[in-house]
């Protein structure tokens, strides 16, 4: 494809880096990333997403825009609070860049489409605020073959990691089988959380995204990364493909999508 | 000594931050839970859920391997924020 005068401009930076050059910033403006929320994580990963030029954007979320978003979901403002989700991140990414073309999905998601939804897409992050979405989207994803990028917060710890078991690497169930009981879910006084680390964990997101997409440098595929915000540390845990996995091992017994229940004061943001 | 740090939920429901444990000879993950149940009885519910990552030495284990003495132990929970 040719650049405009105004792309060039616009994408200088990112041109002018050999490992990107004109040739990645076409392949950005090729591709396709789903995101699962536009909450804590989803607005920094969608802005650097729609700045790097990632020419199609899907965003899935069902909620509206409160006035306790704002201390960390930067896509949203005081002008879009009672504006859905969907339409409040569009109507930033086309102020940033009109390169991008948003598709919006508000709460229309669910077994029965996501695949079909998923499909349309080359990389898919989750950045959703409950155990059973986190579960479905690993599942899609899995099932459709799309490199999955999640990551998730809890007060001020972060986790990122990129599920690939298409190349052998391992899934969400293969770290987690399970969902955690009850006893382990954050109760509605212990779900604070502290507003930049979702920058922190957004933004890795996005970064992993693009290099995925870029085919540049090592991404976090059998790697569990764990940001402590209080500690101020990175540790990154090697993790592997689970042989006895129910969804992508040898014997998998998950053969389809399913939803699981879960007590109604955890899926709320 | 064997050094197990716990993360997240998991440092408030066993009230601390880690814990060592003496072992003369080699034991499994899953001996290494069982020890932890019984010690700190909070954590029962959880450690036989297959909801909580055990990496050692900050690799991934399973169940079925070993824990040495030296070794680090982390009891890793998922979260679902975003």
């Amino acid at each position: 494809m040719d650049f405009t005068d105004e792309q060039i401009e616009r994408y200088s930076r990112h041109i002018i880096l050999p490992e990107v050059g004109g040739k990645g910033q076409t392949k950005l403006l090729e591709s396709k990333v789903f995101v699962l929320g536009a909450g804590g994580l989803g607005s920094p990963a969608l802005l650097y997403l729609a700045a790097a030029g990632v020419g199609t954007i899907g965003i899935a979320d069902g909620d509206v825009v409160d006035v306790s978003n704002l201390q960390r979901q930067i896509i949203h403002d005081n002008n879009t609070v009672g504006m859905a989700k969907v339409e409040s991140a569009r109507k930033s990414i086309e102020a940033l860049n009109p390169d991008v073309v948003v598709n919006t999905f508000n709460s229309r998601l669910g077994i029965e489409n996501i695949r079909e939804v998923l499909r349309d897409y080359d990389v898919v992050l989750d950045g959703s605020d409950n155990f059973p979405t986190r579960y479905l989207m690993n599942d899609a994803s899995f099932f459709e073959g799309k490199t999955l990028i999640s990551g998730s917060m809890f007060r001020f710890d972060g986790q990122v990691s990129v599920f690939k078991p298409a190349d052998g690497y391992p899934c969400y169930r293969c770290l987690y089988p399970e969902p955690p009981p009850k006893g382990m879910v954050p109760s509605c006084q212990e779900a604070g959380v502290l507003g930049a680390l979702a920058g922190v964990i957004g933004v890795l997101q996005a970064v992993e995204a693009i290099k995925e997409i870029l085919s540049i440098g090592k991404v976090l595929a059998g790697e569990l990364l764990i940001f402590d915000a209080l500690g101020m540390s990175f540790r990154k845990v090697k993790v592997r493909r689970d042989p006895d996995c129910a969804l992508c091992g040898e014997n998998a017994t998950i053969k389809e999508l399913s939803l699981y229940e879960q007590a109604p004061c955890e899926l709320r943001t | 000594m064997i050094e197990v740090r716990f993360f997240a939920m998991l440092k408030k429901l066993s009230g601390t931050g880690a814990r060592q444990y003496e072992v003369s000879e080699p034991i499994t993950v899953l001996e290494l839970k069982q020890l932890l149940k019984e010690d700190m009885p909070a954590l029962s519910e959880v450690l036989d859920s297959r909801s909580v990552l055990v990496s050692v030495n900050e690799e991934f284990a399973r169940d079925d391997e070993l824990v040495a003495d030296g070794d680090v132990v982390g009891l890793l929970p998922p979260f679902s924020g975003g």
